[in-house]
């Protein structure tokens, strides 16, 4: 089974990363962008046909490695 | 005084973090593996050294502060033991939760390879007796990823408990401006534990133990620790 886990900065912590290429854009000339923050992205084969326990699974991985729950949020697609 | 360093796939500065202990305590400290269970009998002091561990891939850190080794390292450190991580070991120990906080990407978004002023705000811990409170030392820094950020309340808690271990400053001590090379909360460079038993800090003080390459200022860290234990 296919999961994607979104790892984001929480609101309000500084992403100098996010900013540069908000610049980047803007100097491209492309319109629009109010403002830009980075984040990753994380495709899982999961084991197993159960939606709900991959999702269990997957929110200890994030609890316990692939987000460090101090600056980011991560959501969980099953 | 019984040294250990912790290696890591991508650890790069262990052999001069060796050569400093080894010459403020005059034994060579032991060599551990990251995947190693545990610290030899006696050890006083645990050291994570500066480097890319596992290529800083996820976070700087991330998956060194998980390693097998971490769990002797934060039973160490709840014992009352000595641990000194120096730039992705600072990186390591925030990551595993034994330092609050974590580095960010440097505020300018440029690696930082300097030579650096550091203010000594205390000097009656286990690593600063050798130097004085106040004192302005210099040391080098090469990272690009030593932006210290905690919350609000933690950052409260650290400068109230007096917790921040040195500030990045200017030449005479000024803080602020340019004297800050990263964005760092408060100017900060390093950090204690709650019982100061743990030290994570950015710059490398065991690049400067030798006249050969410019200056001694890191000496006095290694020797407080030696006369610690």
């Amino acid at each position: 089974m296919k999961a994607r886990v979104v790892v984001t900065l929480k609101n309000g912590v500084l992403d100098p990363q996010g900013k540069a290429i908000e610049g980047a854009l803007k100097s491209l000339g492309v319109e629009g962008v109010e403002s830009v923050r980075q984040g990753k992205v994380f495709d899982v084969e999961v084991t197993g046909a159960d939606a709900a326990a991959a999702k269990a699974q997957l929110t200890a991985a994030c609890e316990k490695l692939l987000a460090n729950t101090v600056i980011e949020n991560y959501q969980i697609d099953v | 005084m019984k040294a250990a360093v912790i290696v890591f796939p991508g650890s790069n500065r262990e052999g001069d973090m060796a050569r400093a202990l080894e010459q403020a305590t005059g034994q060579k400290p032991a060599m551990l593996w990251h995947a190693d269970h545990e610290l030899p009998a006696g050890t006083d002091l645990v050291v994570l050294p500066g480097g890319f561990s596992y290529g800083d891939y996820l976070r700087c850190g991330a998956i060194a502060g998980r390693a097998t080794i971490m769990d002797a390292v934060r039973a160490h450190a709840a014992r009352g033991g000595l641990v000194l991580g120096v730039c992705n070991g600072f990186q390591i120990l925030c990551e595993s939760g034994l330092l609050p906080g974590l580095l960010m990407r440097n505020a300018n978004l440029r690696f930082v390879c300097k030579m650096q002023h550091l203010r000594v705000e205390r000097n009656d811990t286990a690593f600063t007796r050798h130097y004085a409170k106040g004192q302005v030392i210099e040391v080098c820094i090469a990272h690009g990823e030593g932006n210290y950020e905690a919350d609000d309340a933690t950052i409260a808690r650290l400068e109230g408990e007096g917790l921040v271990a040195f500030r990045y400053c200017a030449a005479d001590g000024a803080l602020g401006g340019d004297a800050n090379p990263n964005g760092s909360r408060n100017d900060i460079a390093g950090i204690y534990s709650e019982k100061r038993n743990v030290l994570g800090l950015m710059p490398h003080p065991e690049n400067l133990i030798d006249p050969l390459v410019g200056g001694i200022d890191g000496r006095a860290l290694f020797e407080s620790l030696a006369s610690a234990a």
